[in-house]
């Protein structure tokens, strides 16, 4: 029985690490414990329990630790269980190709080097457009060609390999050529392809980047825009990444709470969430300022969480750690988690969410006695579901860190997870059986290799 | 000390644990801000005071109750300011253009503590040696150790989570009070709280940094059965909040209910710049510091020096030959011990120079016999 719970416990630590940690730097801990923590759970998960570290490609886990998954299935193929390779396969496809070449290219310096590898890396080059790889990952599509005996399509070995070479056939070959020798031609080409090069014809960066507009994709408008040096079309950014844009401003404009909404909208249409009476408590105190690495996303996290609940609630209120004037929060302060909580439960709610990194300190321990305190006395029956959300990974934990026990502790990277992350909560308790968990990752495995094209996570 | 001030529950962070002190309502027309000058030595009359001063602050004050824009508070970045040009300070507190005063931080207590009996003997009793009589206690010299030497302070520096309204904090290292630090202003404090690892601290506090990584935890929990509804909850964590205040209280009592010293540096208008001295005595916690006390009576400004066990000891001893005339003696006598005791006692912390060889030498002969 106690190993029945030690492994559905393992197996829930370990998924719940995979949706927060990035192994970057957090406000409370250095990136370097970051990587030691997760690299120790991966290794163990994946010698432990092979199949449920193969299947948690499947459940909306981050980039970071998908990454860390297939190089390290691909590096031991001896003991792969069926449907890995599908599921490999189907991982990479679905990550942005900038991550994904990222991935294969490691492959390259980790020296992984075995037929299984190469198929994958082979068919996930089939499934790509060559040759637009080859412009815009050229570095990467490289290493991994040469790495892996690619046989790369038409001239695409030209281009890469060779230096001086005669006219190419093909179009963008023959442009990225073009480019080389003429500053007009740069303008014909991807937007960080044309930018080194830019850069090597001298020209001006305000005059590069109002010609080059049209080339650029959302996520490097947003990038840029940070600088203000481009108009972004806010109606196709995600909601997490529009919200912390809107945070990095230093005034909120109409037009970009309109964006807002209409990024929840339509993350609602994709992942649809129904909920009824809810109550949210977000922690907005200085520590969800983040780190220069991630600049206020726990802030973002807290503040994207709170749109979508609010369009997805029959009824709710939301409950900050330290209330502000007009539309948009600010992090400072102490962490007084109490307060909020009492008031949030003083509405008497369906449903609680706390987001929140845990760390309280206006009184240390208050919101845990407080949350305690209410299940065991006030509310054993458990009338009120209280889920925890936290966007940081604690290294020392190996996890997010809970807020209380009983109370389940999710990690949350993005508010486009939030569906998945209130889906997983119900693992998270320690309530249901190994069986349960088991057939949840079936599902949600057979419905990630069924789905093939569509609907892809958006990052 | 503190009596209008709240304190706040504390944050943990190593071995320190930071206490927030807050003011419901605090005065504009004093702000403290930082100064760009940092310097080596200061030049005090008929003596040079060396030391390298990183930081100075400038005390600003209005004689009406119109409100004052602090001059340092818009400095947010302290630890990235690079290479200040060093130069000589002219006296520890001066007066600027206006109503204005620069003054370098603990190191007008410190003066304080190193001028003490500065003068030497005034009776020339027969074992004073030449040196003792004609130079007195110069150059007195105390070693302490800077807030960035302290280990992870800069990290409990930058996760502490400033409260609204805060203006002060008590900084404890394994659980003895290091230092505190009060500033006239929330905003002041903001701006000022990194200024923190610019102060200096006793080697007693380095030592605890290093030995104690963490501390231990410090809860109050609740009484479950007084819990019924969510009402009785929320007073329950009242409850915990005033438990956190009783605590800080407590763990300060070294520097808050003991009689101190005060000397009036400077009077700003209305207000006034004290520096003062514990009461010295080798058992109990020692603190230096200095002051701004409004007209009112209330703290504007506080910091505070913790001496180490040595450094307590060697002011006691000077205080006590001051005491006394300067005549071993009378000290003696009241201490029930012999003269030879009472003068090894001052060989051993380190004030042999004070006395003529021979003395001490028959002293020492004096001591072997006997055992």
């Amino acid at each position: 029985m106690f190993a029945e719970r030690t492994q559905r416990e393992d197996i829930v630590h370990f998924l719940n690490a995979c949706y927060a940690c990035t192994g970057q730097r957090e406000f409370y801990e250095n990136a370097n414990s970051q990587r030691v923590s997760i690299d120790f759970l991966h290794q163990y998960v994946l010698v432990n329990y092979r199949s449920v570290y193969a299947r948690s490609l499947a459940v909306g886990i981050n980039h970071f630790n998908q990454s860390q998954i297939i190089l390290r299935l691909l590096a031991s193929g001896k003991e792969a269980i069926p449907k890995e390779g599908a599921l490999i396969a189907r991982a990479l496809a679905t990550m942005p190709p900038q991550r994904a070449w990222k991935t294969l290219r490691d492959v390259r310096r980790l020296g992984i080097n075995n037929r299984r590898t190469r198929a994958i890396v082979r068919d996930y080059m089939r499934g790509r457009d060559a040759v637009f790889d080859c412009v815009k990952y050229r570095n990467k599509v490289k290493a991994v060609a040469c790495h892996n005996h690619l046989s790369l399509p038409g001239e695409a070995g030209r281009f890469l390999f060779e230096k001086r070479v005669a006219v190419f056939q093909t179009p963008l070959f023959e442009q990225v050529r073009r480019a080389w020798h003429s500053a007009e031609a740069v303008y014909e080409l991807p937007f960080t392809v044309a930018e080194g090069l830019a850069a090597k014809h001298r020209i001006p960066r305000e005059q590069f980047l109002v010609k080059i507009r049209p080339r650029m994709t959302q996520t490097e408008k947003l990038r840029v825009q940070k600088s203000g040096e481009v108009e972004i079309d806010l109606g196709r950014s995600p909601l997490t990444k529009l919200v912390l844009y809107a945070l990095s401003l230093p005034e909120l404009t109409e037009e970009v709470m309109a964006a807002i909404s209409r990024a929840t909208v339509r993350l609602l249409r994709s992942s649809p969430l129904s909920l009824g009476k809810v109550s949210a408590v977000l922690d907005n105190s200085y520590s969800a300022s983040g780190t220069q690495e991630k600049k206020r996303r726990p802030l973002g996290v807290a503040w994207a969480v709170d749109r979508v609940l609010a369009a997805a609630s029959r009824e709710y209120r939301a409950f900050w750690t330290h209330p502000f004037p007009g539309v948009k929060p600010a992090a400072r302060g102490a962490t007084d988690l109490s307060t909020p909580i009492l008031d949030a439960l003083d509405t008497a709610p369906e449903l609680l969410v706390i987001v929140s990194d845990a760390v309280v300190n206006d009184p240390p321990g208050g919101g845990s006695a407080v949350l305690k305190y209410w299940q065991s006395h006030l509310d054993p029956k458990g009338r009120v579901s209280i889920v925890h959300l936290n966007p940081v990974f604690s290294a020392s934990d190996y996890a997010p860190r809970a807020l209380a026990e009983g109370v389940p502790t999710v990690g949350l990277r993005d508010a486009e997870s939030l569906p998945t992350a209130l889906a997983f909560a119900r693992f998270a308790t320690g309530t249901v059986t190994r069986a349960d968990l088991e057939s949840f990752l079936d599902r949600r495995a057979e419905e990630f290799l069924a789905t093939g094209t569509e609907a892809d996570h958006v990052e | 000390m503190l009596n209008d001030l709240i304190l706040a529950p504390s944050q943990v962070c190593g071995a320190f644990r930071l206490v927030p002190l807050l003011r419901p309502t605090f005065r504009t027309d004093l702000r403290l801000g930082l100064s760009k000058e940092s310097g080596y030595a200061v030049r005090l009359p008929g003596a040079v005071y060396t030391s390298y001063i990183p930081h100075a602050l400038v005390l600003e004050w209005a004689d009406s109750s119109a409100p004052v824009a602090s001059l340092g508070a818009q400095l947010n970045k302290v630890r990235t300011q690079s290479a200040v040009p060093a130069g000589v300070f002219h006296r520890m507190a001066k007066r600027q253009d206006g109503r204005r005063l620069r003054f370098l931080p603990l190191h007008l207590a410190m003066e304080g503590l190193l001028a003490l009996h500065f003068g030497g003997p005034t009776v020339q009793w027969g074992y004073f040696s030449r040196e003792a009589i004609s130079r007195g206690m110069s150059p007195r010299v105390e070693r302490s150790v800077a807030g960035w030497a302290l280990e992870g302070f800069d990290e409990a520096l930058r996760v502490f989570e400033i409260h609204e309204g805060q203006v002060g904090v008590l900084v404890f290292v394994a659980d003895a009070l290091a230092t505190a630090f009060v500033t006239p202003h929330p905003d002041d404090y903001r701006a000022l709280h990194d200024s923190l690892l610019q102060d200096f601290f006793g080697e007693l506090i380095w030592q605890y940094a290093v030995m104690y990584p963490s501390l231990p935890p410090c809860d109050f929990p609740a009484r479950p059965e007084s819990i019924r509804t969510l009402t009785d909850l929320r007073a329950a964590v009242e409850l915990m909040r005033q438990e956190w205040a009783a605590f800080g209280r407590t763990a300060s009592i070294g520097l808050l209910d003991v009689p101190v010293t005060a000397e009036t540096v400077y009077e700003a208008g209305p207000f006034r710049l004290e520096r003062f001295i514990g009461s010295l005595n080798p058992s109990d916690e020692n603190h230096i510091g200095e002051r701004i006390v409004a007209p009112d009576g209330s703290l504007q400004y506080l910091k505070t020096y913790r001496l180490s066990a040595a450094q307590t000891r060697r002011a006691y001893l000077l205080k006590q030959l001051a005491d006394h005339d300067w005549n071993l003696e009378s000290i003696a006598k009241k201490y029930n011990l012999t003269t030879n005791d009472v003068l090894l006692q001052y060989e051993r912390n380190g004030y042999g120079w004070l006395f003529h060889q021979h003395v001490t030498d028959a002293a020492r002969a004096y001591c072997r016999k006997k055992s």
